[in-house]
């Protein structure tokens, strides 16, 4: 068992992981069951909350929007090996650059106009916070996980410090930006599906969850058909083997890790532009976290990721309906469940691979 | 002069205060990655551990059962730790990361499913926590000018886990320096083959190295409920866990300077909490945030190699692989 096993692709990329995240639901099952209450009835409840009527549906996307962009950012960064854990962070300087762009020009400019300079702000802002770590890991040797996670907190400081004292609306208590000017918010999907004559509920979902499906588009085809995106494969197998290729790992780090963080940063499209038209603190409430789960469930593959958002967009809505129907547990179960998926479909990813192939030998007797 | 040295000294105090959480998370962090595992799920044992003590000691009114409990509960994550990246040779840092989300997720939801408080635990009686113990002739060295008020309001006046996070540094560098267990630990995570070779288990060595770093955390879970606290709140660890992982790598994985680094976050704490809101002469309001993020500023810039230099043990991180092809 020394050697990894090899097992077939389908088998690799279909039963692997789903067997994982079984595993990770039947642990959460357990939990619910150890506190007294029905799995069945808890997961018929979510579901029922996430997807039960057209406002739930709406939430559901709207969370699932910020989990595409946080676990792109977190898979990109996987592509070239690196552990981005500060996709909380990127995202919450990525909203600060969202905010600055907006608070500067809001009256002048029409959302349209703003959103391409929102998103650059996004994208600097969000990239810059990573890109230093991605340096600091290429050029000076600093562990890429260590500083990311001391740049959460540096970001963390910061906000609250430029809010409380530099940004906040004069002659306002609590620490907030003025709101935008209506004119910058980006459409909700209510209104643009009133345009077209269709009646939807009011929610916070936008035109972000179009930004996030197109983002997945270009990071599938930047990954695996340019030459940057082989740079970092390359780089992420093999470091050595990328050198003889021609290939400069130091300067690939430094630009997937900018890379990385500009995807986070557009959280603060969906949350900032979209949803809460003003800067305001926590905002990213843990989204660059779960994007971690996201990336290990999806297997850092764009249209894995699109399906592990979703996923979790599913449990963070249907997850709110929990605290009324049920005495003894509340949304916070969804933190276990996201836990527990970051276990098995991460940590604990190769446990099942040893009896899977037993099985499979068993099965299917060498064919030679 | 007397009130300006009266009020260092409380500064010192709490600095002292803040600190023990600190370092202990750190000795325990320092025991993993010198055993070559990294340990990012600091924060998370320690969450879990400041629950499950004030939990036992709520229903028991035993603050020792509650460090027992905190203690078992801490090892027991510990050992999911060695499970998956000793056992299975997962990824250390993916690993670390989900005992930290279960731990938050799990003392909330349990929290809330057993005590029906929105997450907090019942406030415990004094009988049931670490009280403040104070020194022999604590108060008849009060009237010593100079070093007396200094052992009354920084020395004495703590509770036993304080004393036993500081007496814990010393040991941790007695086990690592001059024990044949630590001369092991220290090879296993610099070139675990070499220990392999010599036919000690890298297993059974990384595991040990755990189960003390799950016991040092538990203390200090249980430090923050049943001592400095006197009821666990959700998310109370508020991200010491990794302020620890800084101060070990501030440390440069070693004792000695690991609490010193410990003591400085802790002072930077203890300041910013004095300096809230003060206006200063010159500069007006003192940005606090700046004093709060100084310390994950210093760990960047450590890394960085811009002042002195910290070299992490060269096995950590990777899992060990007893045959190769």
């Amino acid at each position: 068992m020394s050697q990894p096993i090899k097992l077939p692709k389908w088998v690799d990329v279909g039963v692997i992981p789903a067997l994982n995240i079984l595993a990770a639901l039947a642990v959460s099952a357990l939990v619910i069951l150890s506190l007294g209450e029905n799995p069945i009835e808890a997961l018929d409840v979510m579901l029922y909350g996430a997807f039960g009527y057209d406002e739930a549906i709406g939430y559901t996307l709207y969370y699932t929007t910020n989990f595409i962009f946080t676990g792109l950012a977190v898979a990109v960064a996987f592509h070239a090996g690196l552990f981005n854990i500060g996709g909380e962070g990127q995202a919450y300087i990525g909203g600060l650059g969202v905010g600055l762009v907006i608070l500067a020009l809001d009256g002048l400019l029409p959302w349209y106009a703003l959103l391409p300079l929102a998103m650059l702000g996004a994208a600097v802002f969000g990239g810059i916070w990573a890109a230093v770590p991605g340096w600091l890991q290429a050029y000076r040797g600093s562990h890429i996980v260590i500083t990311t996670i001391m740049f959460n907190f540096i970001a963390s400081a910061l906000m609250v410090y430029l809010l409380v004292n530099v940004m906040i609306k004069p002659g306002q208590m609590s620490p907030e930006s003025r709101e935008f000017a209506e004119s910058a918010w980006l459409p909700m999907a209510h209104q643009m599906f009133a345009v077209i004559g269709i009646d939807v509920s009011r929610s916070p979902l936008n035109l972000s969850f179009v930004l996030a499906l197109i983002a997945s588009v270009l990071v599938a085809i930047f990954i695996w058909r340019t030459r940057w995106g082989y740079a970092i494969r390359t780089v992420g197998r093999n470091e050595t083997a990328a050198i003889y290729a021609g290939i400069d790992p130091k300067k690939t780090i430094f630009w997937t890790m900018a890379l990385s963080g500009m995807l986070a940063g557009m959280v603060g499209i969906n949350e900032i532009m979209g949803v809460q038209h003003k800067l305001l603190l926590n905002f990213t409430a843990g989204y660059g976290f779960t994007g971690i789960a996201v990336a290990l469930m999806g297997r850092n593959h764009p249209i894995g990721i699109v399906l592990a958002s979703l996923l979790f967009g599913t449990l963070y809505q249907g997850g709110a309906e929990l605290d009324f129907e049920f005495e003894q547990i509340t949304r916070d179960m969804v933190i276990v469940i996201q836990g527990f998926i970051i276990l098995f479909s991460g940590a604990l990813a190769y446990m099942f691979n040893p009896l899977v192939a037993r099985l499979i030998g068993r099965l299917m007797p060498a064919r030679g | 002069m007397a009130d300006t040295y009266l009020l260092i000294l409380l500064t010192l105090d709490a600095t002292l205060r803040v600190a023990t959480p600190l370092i202990l998370a750190a000795m325990a962090g320092l025991f993993s990655e010198r055993s070559g595992v990294i340990d990012i799920g600091l924060e998370g044992k320690m969450l879990a551990a400041a629950f499950a003590a004030a939990a036992t000691a709520a229903v028991t009114g035993s603050a020792w059962a509650g460090l027992g409990m905190g203690i078992s509960v801490s090892i027991g994550l510990a050992l999911l730790h060695g499970f998956a990246c000793i056992t299975h040779r997962g990824d250390q840092v993916i690993s670390g990361v989900a005992i930290n989300v279960v731990a938050a997720g799990l003392t909330i939801v349990l929290g809330i499913a057993w005590f029906h408080q929105g997450g907090r635990t019942p406030t415990l009686d004094a009988s049931a926590r670490f009280t403040e113990h104070a020194l022999p002739f604590a108060d008849a060295a009060r009237s010593i000018p100079v070093i007396g008020p200094l052992y009354a309001e920084v020395i004495s006046g703590h509770n036993i886990l304080v004393y036993l996070a500081l007496a814990v540094v010393p040991l941790t560098w007695w086990v690592v320096y001059r024990t044949r267990f630590g001369l092991r630990l220290r090879a296993v995570g610099e070139n675990p083959a070499a220990v392999d070779t010599a036919g000690i288990s890298v297993t059974g060595l990384r595991y040990s190295a755990l189960v003390i770093a799950g016991t040092l955390c538990g203390i200090a879970g249980t430090y923050l409920s049943t001592a400095h606290s006197a009821a666990f709140v959700r998310d109370m660890t508020a991200g010491k866990g990794y302020m620890a992982l800084a101060a070990m790598i501030f440390g440069k994985w070693k004792p000695v300077p690991t609490l010193f680094a410990c003591l400085l976050f802790g002072f930077l704490d203890a300041m910013a909490v004095r300096l809230q809101g003060v206006e200063l002469p010159v500069i007006g309001i003192f940005p606090v945030q700046l004093l709060q993020a100084l310390p994950y500023i210093l760990t960047v810039v450590l890394l960085a190699g811009f002042i002195g230099k910290a070299i992490a043990p060269k096995a950590s991180g990777t899992p060990y692989v007893k045959e190769r092809t």
